[in-house]
């Protein structure tokens, strides 16, 4: 870090005394209730850093890092989260690019059934039915005959896509309800917040069984939307304060009084300006919520009430092993490992992300 | 404190209505009934079950009587269960899933303090990266996946241990759901005493203590051990909503007569009054059971006042 940077003078975030090892701001956590550490005070919004390098015109090339090339670099020295960024890239590719290239070889998809192929034919992996070594299902069939390798690929696209969409979905609640709650504060932040408190303290997992059990299983589609809707529903309230306690923050530094005093509108500056800079953290809240909502995806799935066959989901690909498992337990085997594999590097991810973007906001 | 206590007993009965409500708004929105089964009954079978079960009656009747039924913690007759209560039914249900359910939380608690302390103590060890990746992977293995795989081992292979089947308390039956059930909260407490611990370590009162000459095992046990257990206590909370969600998954694997396992066929038969009184009662033992967490989190850190 350049000590003699002339920028700190107009840094508020910079004029707080200590720093810590890294070069931040050193600001106490602060515990709420739940566990979660949130900061009181300010900190670097995004893309200040660049802002400030272009202020200083041409000719004089300054090498000054962004937030996001230090988290990148940051992140790029935690083995774990490389590791983990690796697996979930391969593991994406391979759902990705994976069935067609497996039709094209062996002829197999997910929903193909073999016109001979009956109950007592599950075929071990690397099995022909002869009983022979043979390419054709890497990973074993399941009880129609079908290849567990283009339902695990499948699968994974399933779980991935409702991984990400509802963690979106997420997002849109999550966000909106802390920015809001956050910058208008008072009674408004009071009643918004403790109905945060009330909801974390439901069963609501209960209710989406219901939920689904009652409206689901019309058509495969329809099911994955309420899936996407649900679980969106339900796992957007650590988002919410997360940001709130961001937008508290972030509200009284003078971007937002400039913006005032030229009359932007509430609306503009909650989403426009504040939103924006709480990026980091939703980024790395994001990432460790992708796999919460794949399990939650996957346990619904177990139980019959998530993703309706010929689709599949790593869930809903163990409940079909499960039932299985004495006599056939590679079909239980090969989603539950994929699965937790997947899970694994994602949560190894986000955790990395959490430590490079946030050094700060070391949780569980 | 009593002021707090009151307040926040009070704010459970609206909130069990509006779980219950809920609950009821979407069993009643969905299209059929328990009396669109396979099983087609005489629509004059089906009117007169109807008017014993008072469903002839407007919606609003049978939600006032819904919602005055579960104030007065009479949760009904189940539709499918003939002639049993759904109070019975919980009364037969519970104790086999509050044994599982506190069972893995004890073992949670007992294995994951003690990994997260020591993990702690020894901070950047290989000891302390063992036993967080090891973590991680309990956080990151579904329940559904270790159950199997635990029965397939032990049971299946090695025939030690019986792979399903409720046996009373105590019993070897037990061993592999508690430990299925355990793993995820073992893995998230260890996470938690961890960072507690580390936090705690380099608090001014741990140096004073050090510096008055106490021995590192007084200083762990007495001082450290309690604030930085604070997040696995106000976890415990929110674990128990999740430990319900896990109960029905090892309840099913393991085909146990719990909770879960009626909660999920209440849900396969449409057998409202069972639902409602299942997600009724859930509903108040999570709220109490997180009232009881803050009130000993009052207890445990005397800087905190209600």
């Amino acid at each position: 870090m350049n000590d003699d940077k002339p920028d700190i003078i107009d840094e508020p975030a910079k004029t707080e005394p200590a720093l810590d090892n890294l070069g931040n701001p050193y600001t106490s956590p602060v515990h709420s209730r739940d566990g979660d550490i949130t900061r009181p005070t300010h900190e670097l919004a995004v893309g200040e850093g660049d802002v400030r390098t272009a202020e200083r015109g041409e000719g004089e090339v300054i090498a000054g890092t962004s937030l996001w090339k230090d988290a990148w670099k940051r992140l790029l020295k935690n083995k774990l989260a490389v590791f983990g960024m690796i697996v979930v890239a391969i593991i994406v590719v391979v759902c990705l690019i994976g069935p067609p290239i497996v039709k094209a070889i062996t002829g197999y998809d997910y929903a193909y059934i073999p016109p001979d192929a009956t109950q007592t034919k599950s075929f071990p992996p690397f099995t022909a039915p002869d009983g022979s070594f043979s390419w054709t299902h890497p990973m074993g069939t399941d009880n129609a005959g079908r290849d567990i390798l283009a339902r695990v690929m499948l699968g994974g696209r399933i779980s991935l896509m409702v991984g990400i969409i509802s963690t979106f979905v997420s997002l849109l609640i999550g966000v909106s309800y802390g920015a809001i709650a956050g910058f208008l504060g008072g009674k408004v932040d009071d009643v918004m917040m403790r109905i945060v408190d009330v909801l974390y303290s439901l069963p609501y997992i209960i209710v989406v069984v219901v939920l689904l059990a009652f409206f689901g299983g019309h058509s495969p589609l329809s099911q994955l939307i309420l899936l996407f809707i649900a679980l969106g529903a339900v796992s957007w309230l650590t988002m919410a304060r997360i940001v709130r306690g961001q937008v508290i923050s972030l509200k009284n530094q003078e971007f937002v009084l400039a913006a005032r005093a030229t009359g932007v509108s509430t609306g503009k500056i909650i989403f426009r300006h504040l939103v924006p800079n709480t990026l980091g953290p939703v980024i790395v809240y994001a990432t460790l919520t992708i796999p919460q909502v794949m399990l939650t995806e996957s346990f619904l799935s177990f139980l019959g009430f998530g993703v309706q066959a010929p689709l599949a989901s790593w869930g809903s690909l163990a409940n079909d092993g499960v039932q299985n498992i004495a006599i056939f337990p590679w079909q239980l085997i090969f989603p539950g490992v994929t699965m937790a594999l997947a899970l694994f590097s994602l949560n190894f991810l986000g955790d990395g992300l959490r430590d490079a973007l946030d050094p700060q906001m070391r949780k569980v | 404190m009593f002021r707090f206590i009151l307040r926040r007993l009070i704010i459970t009965i609206p909130m069990v209505i509006i779980v219950v409500s809920l609950t009821w708004g979407l069993v009643r929105l969905a299209p059929g009934n328990f009396y669109t089964g396979e099983k087609r009954i005489p629509p004059a079978i089906e009117k007169n079950l109807r008017e014993k079960y008072g469903l002839d009656k407007p919606w609003y009747v049978q939600y006032a009587r819904m919602v005055k039924n579960i104030l007065m913690l009479d949760f009904g007759t189940s539709l499918k269960y003939e002639g049993q209560s759904v109070n019975s039914i919980l009364a037969r249900s519970l104790p086999v899933s509050a044994t599982l359910g506190l069972l893995a939380y004890l073992l949670a608690l007992v294995v994951g303090v003690t990994a997260g302390t020591i993990a702690a103590l020894k901070q950047n060890s290989r000891l302390d990266y063992a036993s967080m990746a090891l973590a991680m992977l309990g956080i990151s293995l579904p329940n559904f996946v270790l159950g199997p795989i635990l029965v397939l081992i032990f049971s299946l292979t090695l025939f030690i241990l019986p792979p399903t089947r409720w046996g009373g308390f105590p019993s070897v039956n037990l061993i592999l759901p508690v430990i299925t059930l355990s793993a995820l909260y073992m893995a998230y407490i260890a996470r938690l005493t961890r960072s507690g611990m580390l936090e705690v370590l380099r608090a001014d009162y741990i140096r004073t203590a050090r510096a008055k000459g106490l021995s590192e095992k007084d200083v762990v046990f007495r001082h450290a051990l309690r604030g930085g257990l604070m997040p696995v206590v106000s976890y415990t909370g929110p674990a128990l909503a999740f430990l319900i969600a896990g109960t029905v998954v090892v309840e099913r694997i393991f085909v146990y007569p719990g909770l879960g396992t009626y909660f999920l066929n209440a849900c396969l038969n449409r057998d409202e009054p069972l639902i409602i009184g299942i997600v009724a009662f859930i509903s108040i033992s999570v709220l109490l059971f997180n009232l009881l967490v803050d009130i000993a989190y009052g207890f445990i850190d005397p800087r905190i006042r209600y």
